[in-house]
């Protein structure tokens, strides 16, 4: 042929239109829903401030241990949209940095517990019938056996109470329903045809787990991914709460939760912002997973 | 000799009890040579194909016997090894194409992933740009139209006939020395049937494959293959060359089989065969067919019947020509 020819112009095109075309299809089928548009919007909104809070936030010092008493307890007002707290904090400041310690959490948290459930449940249902999978299973049985609030509570309690451990014991109970999730979705793909017509042509058993089993899957593992995010700062919040996930002075939006409600309801506004914090994302992140939904229900 | 089976066992387990379902079978298939096996639904055909490629579900498993393919013992190899047989040498069509694709990707990148594999088994990289070119030369080879179509389609989009097309291309790609066709028109309707067994036929003699042809439509088989298996209930019951088969069937299965086949020159249809399949958990001891068989003596209840040569190329398992 000798350099690159029409033909071989219009092949790297086509391929490079067959690459558009997918995303297209993609964001197609999630704009169909309004709130699923308005759920990505609020996460980016929200992740733009967590990410720049020291620029967003009007007071940055006012996240950690600022004190000015002449300040304490001022209402909302154009300074202070959200108001003081009884040190004389902005709330609103303290909101701000609270997004970026609940992203960090249900980061760490989803980081662990998906790749880990996710890889035992496919291994688990590729398996079975043999030991591997009564290990996996019976031990994902042991910590959903456990309630899963006093596992954490207890694990909290025993480690150092601060945000990591709080995270840690969140982790430790979560991974089991993702192991759930995919062992039983593996198990009932596992002997269909096209499973077996891969294995007759010779692919190995990474790619029957990794480019089978998994892509199938992957709608409902998302989907689940973006419902549990808004789960994790709820969990978070409520360790926090009762005082054994991040200590103050963190702005974690659980734990402001939890020392501004002891000013209700004189101060309304310090625990009206934090909490209105918490419903928002839990809300996005629960819209957002409609979308995915949405998306993957066309397959 | 490409294929030799003998006396192959395949269990499946249950979690109550295990069934019993192949029971001793034997085939053997020289290079360039078309095999048909024909029985009944639940006979263990697909089960027989299955346990050459090794492809049996994890419940299955095989107590004894022995599958040797090109000199090596199939149930001995390494899975290395096993993988280079599955990618190269041994390609299987599958009954039901929708099934048998994978409904989340595009063909093409089924299609792929398939040729990808085998190239880099024959130590080879390819680019993208091969890989459209290898999958637009087989699509001519099955006599699909319009490649660039049917590679960015979803199985779903592609009617029965060219999903059948695109299972026979996939099998072609690994299919080297021998092709398993398990019942390759089940699913499509008659027209397409005489289409896709003929595609078959002719891409097994142009590319000299030896083929396994499964399959419950007699005729079919009559056309296609050398030499016929008659499979009941896991135990094979007859061999012969195809032509003596259907003339001069010696066991009584087979005569009932062929008898109640309908013809176009006799009036109704056949009489069929009385009685259904045994249960596997709990089969005959002696021959399997003894409870339907209407020559049944003492003998055939107890013990098994050995392989008895009536003919040349002609086996029969039965007490009848003892």
């Amino acid at each position: 042929m000798g350099g690159t020819s029409i033909q071989e112009v219009k092949f790297i095109e086509l391929e490079k239109k067959i690459k558009r075309e997918n995303w297209r299809r993609i964001w197609f089928r999630f704009k169909k829903s309004k709130l699923s548009i308005l759920g990505l919007s609020m996460i980016l909104v929200l992740l733009f401030t967590a990410i720049f809070a020291d620029y967003v936030a009007p007071y940055p010092s006012h996240a950690g241990l600022y004190i000015a008493f002449k300040n304490a307890y001022k209402p909302p007002s154009f300074e202070h949209i959200l108001g003081t707290d009884m040190y004389g904090r902005d709330v609103f400041s303290r909101i701000v940095f609270g997004f970026r310690y609940a992203f960090m959490m249900i980061g760490l948290v989803l980081s662990l517990v998906v790749p880990t459930g996710v890889i035992l449940g496919l291994i688990a249902g590729y398996y079975r019938g043999t030991f591997i999978e009564t290990i996996i299973v019976r031990l994902s049985d042991i910590f959903i056996s456990l309630p899963p609030l006093v596992l954490a509570l207890s694990i909290a309690s025993i480690l150092e109470p601060n945000i990591f451990n709080a995270m840690m014991a969140v982790s430790l109970m979560w991974w089991p329903w993702y192991v759930k999730l995919t062992y039983s979705m593996t198990v009932s793909l596992r002997n269909e045809p096209f499973i077996l017509a891969a294995e007759s042509q010779g692919a190995s058993t990474l790619h029957i787990l990794f480019k089978e089993l998994l892509p199938i899957q992957l709608g409902t593992i998302l989907t689940k991914v973006t419902l549990d995010a808004g789960w994790v700062i709820l969990i978070g919040a409520a360790i926090s709460f009762v005082g054994l996930g991040a200590q103050p002075p963190t702005p974690d939006l659980g734990t402001m939760v939890s020392e501004y409600s002891k000013y209700l309801p004189e101060y309304w506004w310090m625990s009206l912002g934090p909490a209105a914090g918490i419903v928002l994302i839990i809300l996005a992140f629960n819209l957002l997973g409609d979308g995915i939904r949405d998306v993957f229900a066309g397959e | 000799m490409l294929l030799e089976i003998s006396d192959l066992y395949v269990y499946y387990r249950s979690y109550w009890y295990t069934l019993k379902v192949l029971n001793g079978v034997w085939l053997r298939l020289d290079r360039g040579e078309r095999v048909g096996i024909i029985g009944e639904s639940g006979s263990g055909k697909t089960t027989l194909l299955k346990s050459i490629l090794r492809i049996l579900p994890q419940n299955g498993m095989i107590p004894k016997g022995e599958i040797r393919y090109d000199g090596k013992n199939i149930l001995k190899l390494s899975s290395s090894e096993l993988t280079k047989i599955r990618r190269r040498e041994i390609g299987m069509i599958f009954q039901d194409p929708m099934a048998a694709l994978n409904p989340v990707f595009k063909i093409r990148d089924q299609l792929y992933d398939i040729l990808k594999y085998k190239m880099m088994i024959e130590g080879h990289n390819p680019s993208s740009r091969e890989l459209y070119e290898e999958a637009v030369k087989i699509f001519s080879d099955v006599r699909l139209p319009d490649p660039d179509r049917v590679l960015e389609s979803y199985p779903f989009q592609l009617s029965g006939g060219m999903r059948q097309r695109v299972m026979i291309a996939m099998a072609l790609i690994s299919a080297g020395k021998l092709l398993l066709a398990d019942e390759p028109t089940t699913n499509l309707d008659v027209t397409i049937q005489d289409q896709i067994l003929k595609l078959i036929h002719r891409l097994a003699a142009q590319r000299n494959l030896s083929t396994i042809l499964v399959s419950h439509a007699l005729g079919m088989v009559y056309q296609m293959t050398d030499r016929v298996y008659v499979l009941y209930a896991g135990d094979i019951m007859e061999e012969a060359r195809t032509r003596d088969l259907f003339s001069k069937p010696k066991h009584p299965y087979t005569q009932l089989l062929v008898a109640s086949t309908p013809r176009l020159s006799s009036v109704g249809v056949g009489e069929g065969i009385k009685g259904k399949l045994p249960d596997y958990h709990n089969p005959p001891a002696g021959c399997r067919f003894a409870p339907r068989c209407p020559y049944v003596m003492d003998k055939c209840i107890n013990t098994k019947p050995r392989k008895i040569q009536v003919n040349r190329e002609h086996i029969v398992s039965c007490y009848l020509y003892d």
